[in-house]
């Protein structure tokens, strides 16, 4: 891997308490106090920032152009460089990176949130489906996700009750997170939603905003007293077509691990975007993480899977793992679309001589 | 000065719903349009792998891939799960296991559902046959669904089709249907809540000033939230103002009629309304207006007239 042209670090995360509604507040309402976290946290002002980037889904609340009211919170009049993607707003982070890399601009602003409370994201989510062949048959997230659980157990990668395992183990780590939605080791396994796939193996729903400040060289020494430097990112996607697919395999995680440089050093911790426990399997496996990585501290997206800041959320855990010292060499990860359809991998790390 | 209270949560049902109209490529056309005829066309690749369903474009080398072949209504199971609350739109609503099939002569999966007793029934590796829908349109749901079949796999080469069928289809139209319980949130439930009792209510910037109608809940310019709600109005000028000979749907209004933009008095952005009260052609930039609520309604009808002079645009020039 070659490394990056301009170092580029996270100098601060931010995230809401993930909650099942958030009825009595607009996007803009919920996001806007996130925003003021980061900024607080680096001391910047919104005309300090040099690029802004979000990422969000209209679907999701059914509220055409959000995006744009959302806005409002980061005083983008008169006229700010801003740019806004239809995905998880760890792929906002990777448009804000290479903004940064082209030395336009040494901060950005990244920010997402969704709202899936006002609707049923089990039904929305079909919209995103080829619309000739699959999205006609209305199948669900969790129907999706319940085929590639079956094809790794039939495959013998996995079984139900290491599903469940791994349901349990992430909620009792998020006991420890403030901001997840399903905490603690009593969250009951349940009945099947989509067989194998019971309601613990599926993420919960809710509503919820996060953002992160990166900044470019010595601004990031500035900012922060110990940046996690991006030392490597890359996405990668699968064909489209389901059926094409290998699921028990996911080549372009492989593939943007690798272009991410993770394979040539062991990290401590990986911040896996599995919105159900069978992902993580495929996860663990190609991104060969061994029971020394610490994966999902926070409880990942079985505990909170705000949609379209779920993986966002993950860069910034990953990072304040490092901002807190608790970790040196950290792997985020972020998915969208059915069956880790795509993937971004991140790697983030803490240098020498910023320790504490 | 009032500090908004946090309003009663308004909410309301909200359906989306509209037909996506959407055109075929060659390769699509033909393999919807060969299922109206119980037919099932696979796409070659250029490593000579069979792709049902078939696409225009080979995933692995992106090359343009037009070579059709025919393949079987019988395959295998690859994998399953089995739904026990079919949803709105889905194939079957009675409980029925998802599948990916392998259709005998095929390299890859078609999704589907399959009519099974119970997931008992179900395996990957399990024999099965498409069941065709009575009518057919050309679409995926001319399969009705999968069914349970005792064949054994046929192992041929399958054959070249042309592609070509009667009254062959070039596009779909899709339905789509997303129901939503709305709620606007705490600005512009206070707002509307204040509507409906005839009161016009914006919200102050506490760090430029600025008295946004209606509120959004965000000082656009400094990004922080607006909290202090500031009652505007009643009475406005008109700041510009369009003359519509459109009727709209669904809007027993006659034509022609004034939509404006108007300045409330107190507030620092215009909003707009319709102008009634005098003829069409009469109104003008400075025009004084104020709203007219009918019996129980929960927004001004229109605005009218009020007969003061007409305001001096300097007064409003910074709000057009």
């Amino acid at each position: 891997m070659r490394p990056p042209i301009r170092d580029i670090a996270v100098v601060a995360f931010g995230q809401t308490d993930h909650r099942r509604t958030t009825e009595e507040q607009s996007e803009v309402e919920m996001l806007m106090p996130v925003l003021h976290q980061v900024l607080d946290a680096t001391g910047l002002k919104t005309s300090d920032i040099g690029f802004t980037c979000s990422g969000s889904s209209d679907y999701l609340a059914g509220r055409a152009f959000s995006f744009t009211m959302a806005l409002d919170g980061v005083g983008a009049w008169p006229p700010i460089s801003e740019s806004h993607v239809e995905m998880d707003g760890a792929w906002a982070l990777y448009e804000a990176w290479t903004k940064l890399l082209t030395g336009d601009a040494d901060t950005a602003l990244v920010y997402s949130y969704g709202k899936s409370s006002p609707g049923s994201v089990r039904d929305v989510l079909t919209r995103q489906l080829d619309p000739y062949y699959v999205a006609p048959l209305w199948p669900d997230s969790v129907a999706l996700a319940a085929l590639q659980a079956q094809a790794l157990i039939d495959a013998g990668h996995t079984d139900e009750p290491a599903l469940a395992g791994v349901a349990a183990r992430s909620r009792a780590d998020a006991a420890g997170n403030p901001h997840a939605q399903l905490r603690g080791a009593d969250v009951p396994h349940g009945d099947y939603v989509v067989q194998p796939l019971r309601t613990g193996d599926c993420p919960p729903i809710g509503d919820g905003a996060a953002a992160v400040i990166l900044a470019a060289g010595d601004r990031a020494r500035e900012l922060c007293e110990r940046p996690a430097w991006i030392s490597g990112i890359d996405h990668r996607i699968e064909a489209h077509s389901l059926g094409v697919r290998d699921l028990t395999d996911s080549p372009s995680t492989r593939l943007a691990a690798e272009n991410a440089g993770l394979f040539e050093r062991p990290v401590d911790t990986a911040e896996l975007h599995a919105p159900f426990s069978s992902q993580e399997v495929v996860l663990r496996k190609v991104l060969r993480l061994g029971d020394d990585v610490a994966v999902n501290p926070s409880g990942g997206a079985l505990a909170a899977n705000p949609v379209m800041a779920a993986g966002l959320i993950r860069i910034g855990e990953a990072a304040a793992r490092i901002h807190r010292g608790e970790s040196r060499r950290a792997l985020a990860h972020a998915t969208s679309g059915p069956c880790l359809q795509q993937n971004l991998v991140a790697v983030l790390e803490g240098r020498q001589g910023e320790d504490r | 000065m009032a500090v908004a209270p946090q309003p009663d949560i308004l909410k309301a049902p909200l359906v989306v719903e509209f037909p996506f109209t959407r055109s075929l490529g060659p390769v699509q056309a033909a393999f919807l349009s060969g299922l109206r005829h119980r037919t099932v066309l696979g796409v070659r690749t250029t490593d000579d792998r069979v792709l049902v369903p078939p696409v225009e474009y080979d995933p692995v080398t992106a090359a343009e891939i037009r070579d059709l072949v025919e393949v079987g209504d019988t395959g295998t199971v690859t994998t399953w799960a089995w739904n026990p609350a079919p949803r709105r739109g889905q194939p079957l609503d009675t409980p029925f296991a998802w599948v990916l099939v392998k259709l005998d002569g095929a390299d890859t999966a078609l999704l589907h559902a399959l009519d099974a007793t119970g997931p008992d029934a179900v395996h990957s590796g399990l024999r099965v046959r498409v069941r065709w829908a009575a009518e057919r349109t050309g679409a995926i749901t001319d399969i009705a669904c999968f069914e349970p079949d005792d064949s054994t796999p046929e192992q041929i080469r399958p054959a070249p089709h042309t592609g070509e069928f009667e009254d062959g289809v070039t596009g779909i139209v899709a339905a789509a249907r997303l129901d939503y319980t709305y709620s606007p949130g705490g600005a512009q439930s206070r707002y509307i809540n204040a509507l409906a009792d005839n009161r016009t209510v914006g919200e102050r910037c506490p760090s430029c000033r600025k008295v946004y109608v209606p509120p959004r809940g965000a000082c656009p310019t400094c990004g922080v939230a607006t909290t202090e709600q500031v009652e505007v109005g009643p009475a406005g000028t008109v700041t510009t103002y369009c003359i519509v000979n459109v009727k709209a749907k669904n809007l027993d209004i006659e034509l022609p009629y004034v939509y404006a933009h108007i300045a409330l008095d107190g507030a620092d952005l215009a909003l707009h309304g319709r102008i009634g009260g005098i003829p069409y052609d009469q109104v003008r930039m400075g025009l004084r207006v104020e709203p007219v609520w009918t019996e129980g309604g929960r927004y001004p009808d229109h605005y009218r007239p009020t007969g003061e002079p007409d305001a001096d645009y300097d007064t409003y020039k910074e709000l057009i």
